[in-house]
């Protein structure tokens, strides 16, 4: 079963939920964690990482003494990745998507493809928990290509956790896409009610099923609540806004860690998932 | 004309919290969010709306069934395996156009895709320029460029002489496009070590793209001793923490109320807050 941990907003908990669902299992789980831009699991988790791969993207490279200048590769490319000018061709490699199509179309076979590295996975494990991880390069705009390499290690024989990036937008659906169930993580306030309808909008898009986890209860409003209620959207836990679980987290502890009472309560919501899951199977 | 975005690397650190106030303060400058995935400043400004924009980026490629004869070159050639049983999934297709150009019978379309909106708005602090990003949308980027490039030219034609971005978390494709060619960044951080870890990452970018950078630790009394370990690598990184903030309920309940903290708060938090922002027109100069 494949779950992964998501928010519109960020900074509503999602690291939390992810890092303390995979450490109340224990065993037969993987934790991927593939906010790619941020990745902030192994702070808490203290991998041991064992294997580490570059991400490379095919960027196009000319052959200038086979080159004509017909300018075929330009007009194809959708990302004005690649210039042709009157007697030379501008590469912009940061641009470039990698999708062949300069080299594929050229018509005197003058492009070829190199690999430019994007970003890094590596993988590792921590007590029983076996741990991935993508990091984009800095400077680097496009995680996609780290995502995708990362997602390549799930075994969907156990519980695979994922942990995604905020947001609504193309890193969010490559990394929840292909989930058995989505937990989206919020908090009881307008931001967190507006950013939590637009990640209900992508799930409910990607037709995955979903939940939420309401983090720091206790200031805030009763707009998520309401709305949850409304969309027929199951609140699955609620986390109390509480000084000692923000100490703890600033100290890089996961909660079942520094408060080991809130095992239980995520081993019953990981039933409460499974449950979900199976009945839809049925339906 | 000057530019000043407020980034973080890690979400919820207070960046929109703080844009908000810095608009109250300062009061008839430019605002524009350029957080277009999930844009939220318009909840604490309540802006008119005056003039909204289609945003229409990238294509998806679409197959006639009718005339495709499933040779499968389409699948073989797709790098990023939005074709399956020769249906395309528009949500993989990243738009290339190879797929379309090589169909030997031109059974492949490729479609134009509205992909989010973009937004002119009156505050009573001053315009707005934001956007909203549609659902499992790709180009977040180039819509964070057509904000700017709107923000700059309203700014131009009324005469005002600073634009405050809000801006995206994270460091990929829409923080960079946030951040190029900007006078100054503002970081918010707060002293947890993932809050650390995204700071050193962020903090890469700005020098990679050479802005400047100063940084604002919040909710800094949650671990003071993280929050001096932040400030000796600022300075090891060269980016001055400006303004440390303490934690304080009075960020949500302002939020809840629907009004920028500082004109909700009269404790020490509008103060420091207040006196951060005089340290950003310091540094913008």
């Amino acid at each position: 079963m494949i779950v992964s941990v998501a928010s519109g907003k960020g900074g509503t908990g999602k690291t939390l939920v992810a890092t303390s669902l995979a450490l109340s299992l224990e065993r037969k789980v993987q934790l991927l964690d593939c906010d790619v831009e941020e990745p902030d699991d192994h702070v808490f988790l203290r991998p041991v990482i064992a294997a580490r791969e570059s991400v490379c993207v095919a960027v196009p490279s000319v052959d200038e003494d086979k080159c004509t200048h017909c300018g075929l590769c330009s007009e194809v490319c959708a990302y004005h990745a690649i210039a042709a000018l009157k007697s030379s061709v501008l590469v912009f490699p940061e641009l470039c998507h990698g999708c062949g199509a300069c080299s594929y179309l050229c018509p005197e076979g003058a492009i070829s493809e190199v690999a430019r590295e994007v970003g890094v996975v590596e993988t590792g494990f921590s007590y029983g928990i076996r741990f991935g991880q993508g990091r984009l390069n800095v400077g680097e705009a496009m995680p996609t290509p780290v995502i995708r390499k990362l997602k390549q290690h799930i075994d969907p024989e156990g519980t695979v956790v994922i942990d995604v990036s905020p947001g609504t937008s193309c890193p969010v659906v490559e990394s929840i896409k292909g989930s058995d169930f989505c937990l989206l993580v919020t908090e009881p306030t307008p931001f967190g009610l507006y950013d939590l309808a637009m990640a209900v909008d992508v799930v409910r898009r990607l037709e995955i099923p979903s939940g939420v986890v309401l983090n720091r209860v206790g200031v805030g409003d009763t707009g998520v609540e309401e709305y949850c209620a409304s969309q027929n959207i199951p609140i699955l836990l609620t986390i109390p806004l509480d000084a000692r679980i923000a100490q703890h987290y600033s100290r890089g502890i996961a909660l079942v860690e520094a408060l080991p009472e809130w095992r239980g309560r995520f081993l019953e919501l990981l039933e409460r998932i499974r449950g979900m899951v199976r009945d839809r199977a049925r339906r | 004309m000057r530019e000043v975005v407020v980034l973080s690397g890690k979400g919820g650190t207070g960046k929109t919290s703080l844009v908000a106030s810095f608009a109250a303060i300062a009061g008839g400058k430019l605002l524009a969010d350029c957080d277009v995935d999930a844009p939220d400043l318009h909840l604490l400004l309540s802006p008119a709306i005056e003039e909204e924009n289609e945003f229409w980026s990238g294509r998806v490629a679409a197959i006639d069934a009718g005339k495709c004869t499933e040779c499968g070159l389409c699948q073989d050639l797709c790098r990023f395996d939005a074709i399956k049983e020769f249906k395309v999934d528009p949500m993989s297709c990243e738009g290339c156009g190879l797929c379309y150009r090589v169909c030997p019978e031109e059974a492949i379309a490729m479609r134009d895709c509205l992909s989010g909106h973009w937004f002119v708005s009156r505050t009573r602090y001053g315009p707005l320029v934001h956007a909203k990003l549609g659902a499992a949308e790709e180009n977040s980027g180039r819509l964070v460029a057509v904000v700017r490039q709107h923000a700059r030219s309203l700014a131009e034609e009324e005469g005002l002489d600073l634009i405050i971005t809000d801006g995206p978390p994270g460091i990929g494709c829409p923080v960079i496009s946030s951040l190029s060619g900007a006078d100054l960044a503002l970081l918010v951080t707060e002293p947890t070590l993932s809050g650390i870890h995204d700071l050193e990452r962020v903090l890469g970018v700005c020098n990679h793209f050479g802005v400047p950078a100063v940084v604002c630790v919040n909710k800094y009394d949650i671990n003071e001793q993280n929050a001096r370990r932040i400030e000796s690598f600022c300075t090891d990184f060269g980016a001055e923490v400006v303004s440390k903030i303490p934690m304080d309920n009075v960020f949500t309940e302002a939020l809840v109320r629907r009004v920028p903290v500082v004109e909700y708060a009269g404790n020490g938090v509008s103060a420091e807050i207040r006196r951060l922002w005089d340290a950003v027109v310091a540094k913008l100069g």
